[in-house]
Order: C-alpha cells, then sequence, then structure tokens
C-alpha cells in the first residue's frame, strides 16, 4: 500500500455562485498557494452576474434576507478552524461571525430606522422606504484579511444589494474560503461576487462599468488611483464610498453608514381621505 | 459553367415532377456523420476574434440582425418603436449600421413600411400560418400574398413538418413551389423548424427540399419551440448551401433564428459561416440572424470598443 498523496487545493474565482478559473487562465503565487488573477473580463462576467441576482435579492422579504445571513454567520462558525489554519487569528475569525450576525440582524429594521412616515403639510401620508441601490462594486480592504472583508460584504448585501468584490491581492484566502462559506448558505448565486488578483487591474474596470450603481474604495491605499476611480464613477453617477483611511478600526462596532450609504430612498405620496 | 453541371442542374429541376425521384433523391444524400458535426462546431466556437477584427464582425452581425417581435401581445406602437430601431439601433452614434431587416407578423407589417419606407432596411414578414404551418394550403397562400401587398418584401414561411415527417416530400415541395409564386417578387425564406425534424439527416434532406422548390433562404427555426438554432445544425444548413451551389450554381442564403443571445453566440456563426462556405456568405444578402435581445449585446460590445468601458441594458431600449 503506498502512501496517500495529499490533494492539494485550487483557489478560484466565485462568479455567479461557481467557482470558475480565471477566463484568462492566469495565475498568482501569493501565501503558498496558485490563486486565479482576474482579469478584466472577469470583472464583466462578474458585473453580469450581480445584476442579473439583483431581482431576486432585492426582491426577497427583509427577514428573509437576514434568515440566509444567519446562515452564512453559521456556516462561517463551522468552518472556523479551516480559517485558523490559514493563519488567521482565531479572535479574528470570532469578530468576523459575530460582524455577520450584527449585519444579519439589521435586515429586517433598517427599514424602520432609517425610512418612515413624514408630516406633510397637506391631506397626504408621506412614506419614505429605503430601497438598495442595485450592483456594487466593492474594493475589501488589505487586512485584516477576514474581518476586513466581512466587515465590507455584509453592509451592502444586507439592504438588497449586489456586489462584486475585489479582494485583498496580498492575502486572498480567506475571500475565496468566504465564498466556499457563502456558496453552501443558501445565498443566491451572484449575490456575492469575489474576483483575486491586483486591484490595479479589475477595480478600474468595475470603476467605470456604466452597469455598476456604487463603489466603495475602502481597501484602496494609492490616493492617486482612489481619485482616478472616483474619476471613473462620475461618468454614470456611481454612488463613492471613501472613508478616511484613519477610520478603520474594525473591532468597533461599525454603525449604520456603510448600509445607508448604500441606500436609495423611495418617498410616496398618498392621498388621505377624511 | 460544365456540361456535367448543365445537366445535373436540369435532373435537379425534374426532381420535383414526382414522389419517388425527390425521395429517392433525398435519401440518397450521405448521412450526416452527427459526432463529426457536432465536434467541427464546437471547435469553430473556440476561435479567438479580437479587436479591429471584432469590431468588423459586430458590425457585420448589426447589418445582419432581422430584428424580430412575433407576439400576440405586438401593437402598431410596438413595432414603429422596433422598426424605428432598426434604422439607427444606437442614436448615440451615427456610425452604427442599420439592422438588415424587421421580422413581424403580417397584420404588422403596414405599420412597418411606413417607418421604413425609402430605407435600405428590408420588411421580412412570416407567412403561412406561422408558426405551426397547420392550415389549408389555399390560408396559407392567402396569408402570403396579403403580406406582401402590405409591404412586406421578404416571406418567411414555415414547412408542413407533418407532411415531411410522413415522408409526402411531393407535398412540401409543391407548397413551397406554390408560396414563391405567391410572393411575387419578394425574398422567400423557407423556416425548416429543425427542431421538430429530430435529426441531423432530416435537417440536410428539408434543406435540399426547400432550396430545388426555390426557397432564397434557409432559415433554422420558428423560436416557438424549445430546440431553437444550434451550431450542428446551421453547420448542416450551411453545408447544404455549399453543395448546392457547387451542382447547380445557385446561391442560396442561411439564416439561423433563436436562441443567438450574445455577440460571443454571432462571432462564432460568423466564423462558422467564413470557413464552411466562405466570405461569399459574410455579407446580409446571404446570411442573417433572427433574433431581438442580440442586438442590444451587439450594441454594448461595441459601445465597450468605441468607448472603453462597459456598458450597461439600461442604456439600449427594451424590446
Amino acid at each position: 500500500m503506498s502512501e496517500r498523496v495529499a490533494v492539494r487545493k485550487t483557489y478560484k474565482l466565485f462568479i455567479g455562485g461557481k467557482f470558475p478559473r480565471s477566463e484568462s487562465g492566469r495565475s498568482y503565487l501569493v501565501q503558498s498557494s496558485n490563486v486565479s488573477l482576474a482579469s478584466r473580463k472577469d470583472a464583466r462576467d462578474a458585473v453580469v452576474a450581480a445584476r442579473a441576482a439583483v431581482k431576486g435579492w432585492a426582491g426577497a422579504t427583509a427577514y428573509n434576507r437576514g434568515q440566509i445571513l444567519y446562515r452564512a454567520a453559521e456556516m462561517l462558525e463551522g468552518r472556523r478552524e479551516q480559517f485558523v489554519a490559514l493563519g488567521i487569528p482565531g479572535d479574528e475569525v470570532d469578530a468576523a461571525v459575530d460582524r455577520w450576525v450584527w449585519y444579519a440582524g439589521w435586515a429586517d429594521k433598517l427599514a424602520q430606522v432609517y425610512g418612515g412616515a413624514n408630516p406633510v403639510a397637506g391631506p397626504y401620508f408621506n412614506i419614505s422606504a429605503p430601497e438598495p441601490t442595485g450592483v456594487v462594486a466593492v474594493v475589501a480592504p488589505e487586512s485584516p484579511a477576514l474581518l476586513g472583508l466581512v466587515s465590507v460584504i455584509a453592509p451592502a448585501i444586507v439592504p438588497g444589494n449586489t456586489v462584486v468584490v475585489a479582494a485583498s491581492p496580498s492575502e486572498p484566502l480567506a475571500a475565496v474560503t468566504l465564498a466556499e462559506v457563502l456558496a453552501t448558505s443558501d445565498l443566491p448565486g451572484g449575490v456575492v461576487n469575489i474576483l483575486t488578483g491586483a486591484i490595479t487591474e479589475t477595480a478600474p474596470t468595475l470603476a467605470a462599468h456604466m452597469d455598476v450603481n456604487a463603489i466603495d474604495l475602502t481597501g484602496v491605499t494609492d490616493a492617486a488611483l482612489a481619485t482616478d476611480l472616483e474619476v471613473k464613477a462620475a461618468e454614470n453617477l456611481k454612488r463613492v464610498l471613501r472613508p478616511a483611511p484613519a477610520d478603520h478600526d474594525w473591532s468597533v462596532v461599525p454603525g449604520l453608514d456603510r448600509m445607508t450609504a448604500l441606500l436609495e430612498t423611495k418617498t410616496v405620496w398618498h392621498p388621505k381621505g377624511v | 459553367m460544365t456540361a456535367t453541371t448543365t445537366s445535373a442542374r436540369s435532373e435537379l429541376s425534374e426532381l420535383g415532377r414526382s414522389e419517388t425521384a425527390l425521395r429517392t433523391f433525398l435519401h440518397g444524400l450521405p448521412g450526416v456523420d452527427q459526432v463529426g458535426a457536432e465536434q467541427r462546431a464546437a471547435q469553430l466556437g473556440t476561435r479567438s476574434i479580437k479587436t479591429t477584427a471584432k469590431a468588423q464582425a459586430i458590425d457585420l452581425a448589426i447589418r445582419m440582425v432581422d430584428l424580430t417581435t412575433l407576439e400576440g401581445a405586438d401593437t402598431p406602437g410596438k413595432v414603429r418603436a422596433l422598426a424605428a430601431k432598426a434604422l439607427r439601433p444606437d442614436p448615440a452614434d451615427p456610425s452604427c449600421p442599420h439592422v438588415g431587416a424587421v421580422c413581424v407578423y403580417p397584420a404588422m407589417v403596414p405599420y412597418v413600411a411606413e417607418v421604413l419606407r425609402g430605407s435600405a432596411v428590408h420588411l421580412a414578414s412570416v407567412a403561412t400560418a406561422f408558426p405551426s404551418g397547420q392550415a389549408p394550403l389555399e390560408i396559407k397562400l392567402a396569408d402570403t400574398r396579403a403580406a406582401v401587398a402590405a409591404g412586406a418584401d421578404e416571406i418567411d414561411m414555415v414547412i408542413n413538418r407533418g407532411a415531411f415527417l410522413a415522408g409526402r416530400y411531393k407535398e412540401v415541395y409543391d407548397e413551397i413551389v406554390a408560396t414563391k409564386e405567391a410572393s411575387g417578387d419578394a425574398h422567400l425564406k423557407v423556416i425548416l423548424e429543425t427542431g421538430e425534424l429530430a435529426t441531423y439527416d432530416n435537417v440536410r434532406r428539408a434543406s435540399w427540399l426547400a432550396m430545388l422548390a426555390g426557397g432564397d433562404f434557409i432559415k433554422t427555426s420558428t423560436g416557438k419551440v424549445p430546440i431553437a438554432a444550434t451550431m450542428p445544425v446551421s453547420l448542416v444548413m450551411l453545408e447544404a448551401v455549399r453543395d448546392f451551389r457547387e451542382a447547380t450554381g445557385r446561391q442560396v442564403g442561411v439564416k439561423p433564428a433563436g436562441g443567438i443571445k450574445t455577440t460571443k453566440d454571432a462571432i462564432k456563426y460568423l466564423v462558422m459561416v467564413n470557413e464552411t462556405v466562405g466570405p461569399d456568405w459574410l455579407d446580409p444578402d446571404w446570411f442573417r440572424f433572427g433574433a431581438s435581445s442580440l442586438l442590444n449585446d451587439l450594441l454594448m460590445q461595441r459601445t465597450k470598443l468605441t468607448t472603453g468601458t462597459y456598458s450597461g441594458p439600461d442604456y439600449f431600449t427594451l424590446d
């Protein structure tokens, strides 16, 4: 009997609920593994998948979205050891699970807090309700690899947006493993899409893409690149989230800003009888 | 033209006279190697077409689109809007070519004719009890005449699949001949509805039958059955038109219809045309795409090539 040979894992992209290799066939060596190097076309395909998922995800009831996100947190908890094996501190994994649960709880509470009835001078019911922006491109922070990633993905998808995430180029394994968590947790394919590789290659494509509605530049550390991305994003008036670098203390309770930055408000006037 | 071709041509024109002669000829056609055809079609789909070649392919594909709406819910307003789009598919870019034709039901032809008058865009109408073809011959012919009288210059007829599958080839042949006569100067496209023909051998026989009977174009599908145009079926049909021109000297066009939705698909077809029948067919007069959603994807890809940024469906009309 010969000795067993271990099966090595291939780290691939996560697009539309599937794990394809990069269309370009390229990969790069990082964290002692070969990881797909996403191309412009992969970014385009991810946007198409994210757009296709908007209708179902935004149309699901807030309660249902919350339940699915709780389920994702359960799966994340179950894979704790796997993340630890990737070199992520146990505390950070716990914090990531707690962060995910914290955001999941907001799914069916955001509308009460952020929307509501407006007093108006006339015989009308006037109601404002938050609605998702649509497809959101996210440049994830370089580190902490898992907590930072969860802290940018969860607030975007809780209100009903779908995301295309450019993962941390130096620590992408946590992102691909998180994709495996999401793929096994009832989250519809295409709601979260994860691209690994160079930010300089994927982010400009996403920023210029006319079918992307918002972009989160949290993970862009190069000020010149961030400005360039903002200029590109202006073409179709994308919502741009560019927090000051000093704000990134991921351990504190985040507040609602990240969710509300990716919302539109719909106001309805309804005539009131006597 | 050599003497053999001339005699072959007269022989072929005699075939329609008897059921037996037609059957002997059609069943004498070489069988299609199913695995080979599918493999060849798949292989042709792997060619890489980039940059300037892609730009040319996209413009050619736009010119080849038969912009189609065949719904019970079609209204005069909807078909007028579609005709306007056919003339100027991308209003933001004057260099974008117009499409090949607009394809509608006979009742909608007059409204489209108003918009297209004086333009180079053709007006196609389905006829002969589309999509089933299950109506008496007089009704089918009246349908055809009405469409031509209303202004259609291309007629998309359906063959009688019931008769074809039952082996009554002469009946199918005679119907095509009669429809060709009823359509007068209008171009006749013969829809084989390959999704209902079951085998590639039948596709090859139906292609030859349609060409022998005088069809100007052979078209894969109505778009109303689950299996529409596929690459292997189109390959078999392209081979048939190639062989037919070799035997008779007459060139017949091909129109795959239904299920072609992306630029990538369209370019695969163009590659197949070029490598199967050659550049003679790379022209809107000889090759068309029956499609509706394909056009928006072509326009989005065209915008990507001209502006460098990916566009989205928000910027093009919903048809």
